[in-house]
């Protein structure tokens, strides 16, 4: 400790450190373990009982099953946005690339409002599929269209530079092998990107699954139906089981914690892949 | 980094070098089909959403919009709402830069874990981020009875407002700065130093010129964030109007008392803080792509 003591030049390592120890315990890490404490209190079977009754388990897989498939929808056009903002030239080109990222500054509430608006039966698109008896807000099809409007900018702003970085003498490599375009997108650019495309899909679940505003005013919130994981814990703590919103919320922390250590692993992969940070 | 929003990181690519190369050149009709699946979706999905909430604010005519925004529940709602983003957006800025410098200019142990903890809040949901307050200074939290006796209300009121506010952005300043200040080492702090500047001079003079669009960049996303965050501060909030309400909050009590007009208008203003952020970050992304090729050519 001395010797690196010592060595250093820089002042302001204690200070700096000591600070930012303090700070992330008493905000972050002190109050995340008072759901773990609670639920260690709580008992296995109250456990099961509160985070495992079939209206929570429906949630699960509502939440699950629509942020799965809201990624998945995004990794196919967000890739073909990505591909179109790096590789083409069209006018308003710098308006769409800057607004990809509106989802991320428009407040929740804001969006799930707007959509509920836009997708009811008398709404500007809603009033399109109305004719042929689809149903989007106030059903689970609603919730998969906030979260794809919630998910869509991370697919896009992972995939984005690596696109840019790929070096072009792989394609010219392959064109003048006799590769076609498509050829070449599948064996040469499709697996340079699919670490990225991989990582933006991990992170716009992640998000989903936690999602709230943007859902809460399209979902409907009818139980067993259309409620989201969050829901739940909203619905239990109105009714005043603290414990069972408790449950419900280190279940779904676990999850994200399983899930934060898979993305980590995941960029790693990226970064070694393309040799630079994401 | 794990949870991201979106980092900052200057675009110099330009598209013209993959359409002049014959191999890079896609043929014109894959260009123009993936142009309007692509760009179908982003008006479906991002441009339809935003263009209606301006569309439904006024809906019933400008004098409805104003009448919506200086009503006294809707001015107290964006005052605390002001209030939140001012203590919660210079709180992280001060833990981000005391973070970043941490681990950017010093080795320790455990940095990598520290990276992964200070990344935590965005992958908790923010419903869950409202709570974990709740479980603590709530009344039947671990500090809640203690609080009662001594008469602090810190659930259901502001300072448990500002609590969720500060979690949901904890992140947003360390994460643009802790990347950036690693790439850019510790040679020009330790040149200052080693000619006799003091550290705090050091800070001033070498570290903040070399860090500030990066800063500007994590500052204006903790603002949008901190203004807009819903979930968490709905947890927390116990919607008193007048009282405990920020804006996201008022746009949801008139939305569900079916004043949709008075909602959207009010939904307008946080429309316009988005658009307005998105404005500043784009600047800053083309400013720092400006001074980054200079230093480069140089």
């Amino acid at each position: 400790m001395a010797y690196a003591r010592a060595r250093r030049v820089l002042p302001g390592f204690g200070l700096s450190l000591g600070f930012t120890l303090a700070y992330l315990s008493l905000i972050v890490l002190i109050p995340l373990s008072a759901v773990f404490i609670k639920t260690a209190g709580m008992g296995w079977e109250h456990f099961l009982n509160a985070a495992m009754s079939p209206r929570v388990v429906a949630s699960y897989k509502l939440s699950f099953g629509a942020s799965l498939l809201a990624a998945a929808i995004n990794v196919v056009f967000g890739l073909l946005l990505a591909w179109g903002l790096v590789r083409y030239t069209f006018p308003g080109k710098k308006l769409v690339d800057a607004l990809i990222d509106l989802p991320f500054a428009l407040p929740t509430a804001v969006a799930g409002i707007s959509l509920t608006a836009l997708y009811a039966k008398n709404g500007w698109v809603g009033q399109y599929l109305e004719p042929f008896g689809i149903q989007v807000a106030f059903t689970p099809l609603g919730i998969l269209v906030a979260l794809v409007f919630i998910g869509l900018p991370f697919i896009v702003r992972t995939v984005q530079p690596i696109l840019e970085d790929l070096d072009a003498e792989f394609e010219e490599a392959a064109a003048s092998l006799g590769a076609t375009r498509l050829q070449t997108f599948r064996r040469v650019v499709f697996p340079s990107l699919l670490p990225a495309l991989l990582t933006g899909f991990a992170l716009a679940f992640a998000r989903a699954v936690g999602e709230y505003g943007s859902v809460i005013f399209i979902a409907g919130n009818i139980p067993m139906v259309s409620e989201i994981t969050p829901l739940m814990i909203i619905t239990k703590l109105e009714q005043y089981d603290y414990e069972g919103a408790t449950a419900v919320a280190s279940v779904m922390l676990v999850f994200s914690f399983i899930l934060l250590l898979i993305i980590n692993g995941l960029q790693a992969w990226t970064s070694r892949r393309s040799g630079r940070e994401v | 980094m794990a949870g991201a929003a979106t980092t900052f990181a200057p675009n110099s690519g330009s598209a013209t070098r993959f359409e002049s190369n014959v191999a890079t050149r896609d043929r014109r009709w894959v260009k123009i089909a993936v142009l309007s699946i692509g760009l179908t979706y982003f008006a479906l999905f991002l441009l339809l959403p935003l263009v209606a909430v301006f569309v439904e604010a006024f809906r019933k005519g400008w004098e409805t919009y104003f009448a919506a925004l200086v009503e006294p529940d809707a001015l107290s709602a964006i005052k605390l709402t002001l209030i939140a983003a001012a203590i919660s957006v210079p709180l992280n800025l001060v833990f981000g830069v005391s973070a970043a410098w941490a681990i950017a200019k010093f080795d320790f142990p455990g940095k990598h874990l520290l990276i992964t903890f200070i990344d935590l809040p965005f992958s908790v949901s923010p419903v869950v981020a409202g709570l974990i307050y709740v479980l603590i200074f709530g009344a039947q939290g671990w500090i809640g009875p203690w609080l009662s006796e001594h008469d602090i209300r810190v659930i259901f009121a502001v300072p448990g407002i500002v609590l969720a506010t500060v979690f949901v952005t904890f992140p947003f300043v360390a994460r643009e700065l802790i990347p950036l200040m690693q790439a850019q080492g510790k040679d020009e702090e330790e040149a200052a130093v080693t000619l006799g500047a003091s550290g705090w001079q050091t800070f001033w003079r070498v570290t903040i010129p070399n860090i500030k669009w990066a800063l500007l960049y994590g500052v204006i996303l903790c603002n949008a964030r901190a203004m807009g965050e819903f979930g968490a501060v709905s947890v927390v909030s116990g919607h008193i109007r007048g009282e405990t309400n920020t804006m996201p909050l008022h746009v949801e009590i008139l939305y569900n008392e079916y004043q949709f007009a008075a909602a959207f208008a009010v939904a307008s203003l946080l429309a316009l803080l988005a658009l307005v952020t998105l404005a500043i970050k784009t600047y800053i992304e083309w400013r720092a792509g400006l001074s980054n090729s200079v230093e480069t050519s140089s």
